[in-house]
């Protein structure tokens, strides 16, 4: 077991917005292969977690480091090669709004690779029938449904076929049938990809089907770590009432 | 001492929580019967920068203890993240005052000046970085979409062109009205051709275009920006390992660059189409006349005025229009103040470069 190295490795994270404190302090490896789960209230900070770490905001204090490397002390150029290896699911899906999602997905391949058209065509509709939006692909996100916004995000996050996939908060707001096969969607991209996840949810049904380990903040501190048999042992009364609650 | 008593306030000078309530507690008894409590009616807690309930169950404590003298505590100074938190696990109803620190003059100007010079060191970072990677985005390959440079040219310039065409033709026409009556009074109406031709180059064609480009443009590149701030596009052109100055400034910058002084030699020929007008209809000049007089009088250095103030007011609204969508706070009520003063701050820079730059080339 202990010859499996952790994909990331936090340290010590400090996250402030101007003198608010949001984060006081996170220690945490994440694994590869695994689907790792932050939980915890709203407003607790899982979000600028997973923003913190990724550097869309400078950490106030800290280290984090991917494969080994600590990004914070990466320049841009080197931190881009980082980036290209992970791809998110942002909470609202933001979604490129002048353009399709065909269009959306199909960026990072424009941008990041040398592929000639007729591959590019074939990857952007194979990640697109993936999530279920072939019918779709020529509309603007304007015209999409919420749920269908951020299946669109999915697969651009996709397209790189990236080693790390950040999720924030996948199925709020998706129906329980639909979340269930993005469920699936996760369940598989992991077995067959091997791909390593890190995803926020407060939804009880979805943690059960998918996580391997769940972390637990509460007001920024980081109160528990370990796997989900684990968690309902714990002892944590800020955790218990969190699964008792939901279970209603 | 973590709690101090001065000018009938007490001070209390550390974090409260769990691990040092209880002894801050019996500091307070001993203070309470040393009798220096007496008079105390408010509790600062401008030191405080956390609290947990422990913490906020002391200062009920400390409350019912002064209660035996018939005195309400006020807290002051508690931050905002403080006070929500006290607020909501305290027992006895703990009152709040504001107290606004007293600012001097000095203190105030000194802190706007200071706002400014950190928003100008923004701005000018900002600058630098779009200048740079505008620069650099020429000659490599890959920082925007395909066919992005052509296609923001075309919004830029067919959205501006009929209005600069409009107004450049309606101030020709006046001021050529205003003026061409002068002259003729002086019978020199010949003249008029040689005036208008000099204040429409070197004044008013890039005036009067970046004026329209910052209300068309300048403000559509700052609500573009904004908007994609709020709806966390941005962090999700990081994410894909993109720079949101090279994949959405730069685009516009070269656009504009190239856009710009096409519309305003566009705006110099209307203008004088209207002024034609009145040196044909009202001044009695010819039409041949006009024209060969309205060219001859024009230096080589009159165009390169032209040409350089209108690429400097382009640079500008951009620059101004991008500063204001990064700076966005606070979603969508966010990006209509940055789009509005976007257009704000960039016709009065206008103006002001315009002033620098007539006093430079005299
Ligand atoms: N840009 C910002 N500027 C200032 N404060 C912020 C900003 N973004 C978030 N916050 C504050 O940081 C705290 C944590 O926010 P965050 O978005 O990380 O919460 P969250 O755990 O993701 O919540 P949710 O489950 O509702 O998405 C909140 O109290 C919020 O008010
Ligand atoms: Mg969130």
């Amino acid at each position: 077991m202990s010859s499996i190295k952790p994909v990331i490795r936090i340290k010590d994270l400090v996250a402030k917005y101007g003198d608010l404190t949001i984060l006081k302090g996170i220690t945490v490896d994440i694994m590869p292969h695994e689907i790792t789960v932050i939980l915890g209230s709203s407003g607790c900070g899982k979000t600028t977690l997973l923003k913190n770490m990724l550097r869309l905001y400078e950490p106030f204090a800290g280290s984090v480091h991917f494969w080994d490397e600590n990004v914070l002390e990466m320049n841009e150029k080197e931190f881009d090669e980082v980036l290209k290896k992970t791809g998110m699911l942002f909470q609202g899906g933001a979604l490129l709004n002048s353009i399709s999602i065909y269009d959306n997905v199909s960026i990072p391949l424009e941008m990041h690779t040398n592929l000639d058209k007729d591959l590019m065509d074939k990857i952007i509709k194979v990640k697109l029938k993936l999530v279920g939006l072939s019918h779709a692909m020529h509309k603007l996100p304007a015209e999409l449904s919420g749920g269908m916004r951020k299946r669109a995000s999915l697969a651009r996050a996709m397209a790189l076929d990236p080693e790390i996939l950040f999720f924030d908060e996948p199925t709020a707001g998706l129906d329980p049938i639909t979340s269930e096969s993005l469920d699936a969607l996760i369940l598989t991209l992991k077995k067959q990809l091997n791909m390593t996840f890190v995803i926020v949810t407060h939804e009880l049904a979805s943690i059960h089907r998918i996580a391997d380990k769940i972390i637990f903040l509460d007001s920024g501190e980081m109160l528990f770590c370990g796997t989900l048999k684990e968690a309902e042992k714990a002892g944590i009364p800020q955790m218990d009432r969190f699964f008792k609650v939901g279970k209603f | 001492m973590n709690l101090k008593v001065e000018n009938n306030i007490l001070f209390v000078q550390t974090n409260l929580d769990k691990f040092n309530v209880s002894e801050l507690k019996e500091q307070f008894l001993r203070l309470k019967k040393s009798r220096e409590l007496q008079g105390v009616s408010v509790i600062d807690l401008e030191a405080v920068q956390e609290i947990d309930s422990a913490g906020v169950a002391l200062l009920d404590s400390f409350q019912e203890l002064l209660e035996s003298e018939a005195k309400l505590l006020l807290m002051r100074g508690a931050s905002a993240s403080v006070r929500s938190l006290i607020e909501t696990f305290s027992t006895t109803k703990l009152e709040f005052v504001e107290v606004p620190k007293p600012t001097g003059l000095w203190e105030t100007v000194g802190e706007s000046a200071l706002n400014f010079y950190q928003m100008m060191v923004t701005a000018l970072t900002l600058a630098s970085e779009i200048f740079y990677y505008s620069l650099v985005g020429i000659f490599s390959r890959k920082t925007a979409r395909k066919g992005s440079l052509i296609q923001q040219a075309f919004i830029l310039g067919s959205q501006a062109l009929p209005i600069v065409a409009l107004l450049s033709f309606i101030i020709g026409f006046i001021l050529s009205l205003q003026s061409g009556m002068q002259l003729k009074n002086f019978g020199v109406g010949v003249f008029l051709a040689d005036l208008l031709s000099i204040t429409m180059v070197r004044e008013m064609g890039p005036l009067i275009t970046s004026i329209i480009v910052a209300g068309r443009s300048g403000s559509a590149i700052a609500s573009e920006i904004a908007t994609m701030e709020v709806t966390e596009e941005l962090d999700a052109l990081r994410m894909m390992a993109l720079h949101p100055i090279k994949f959405i400034v730069v685009p516009k910058f070269h656009a504009i660059t190239i856009v710009m002084p096409i519309l305003v030699m566009f705006s110099i020929l209307v203008s004088q189409i209207g002024g034609a007008i009145i040196a044909v209809g009202v001044l009695d000049t010819s039409f041949e006349n006009f024209v060969a007089r309205s060219i001859n009088i024009l230096s080589i250095k009159d165009i390169i005025i032209s040409f350089s103030k209108s690429i400097w007011f382009a640079w500008v609204i951009v620059i101004v229009g991008a500063f204001y969508g990064f700076q966005v706070k606070g979603g969508a009520e966010g990006v209509g103040k940055a789009t509005t003063s976007a257009v704000v701050t960039s016709i009065f820079a206008v103006i002001v470069f315009d002033a620098i730059f007539s006093l430079l080339y005299l």
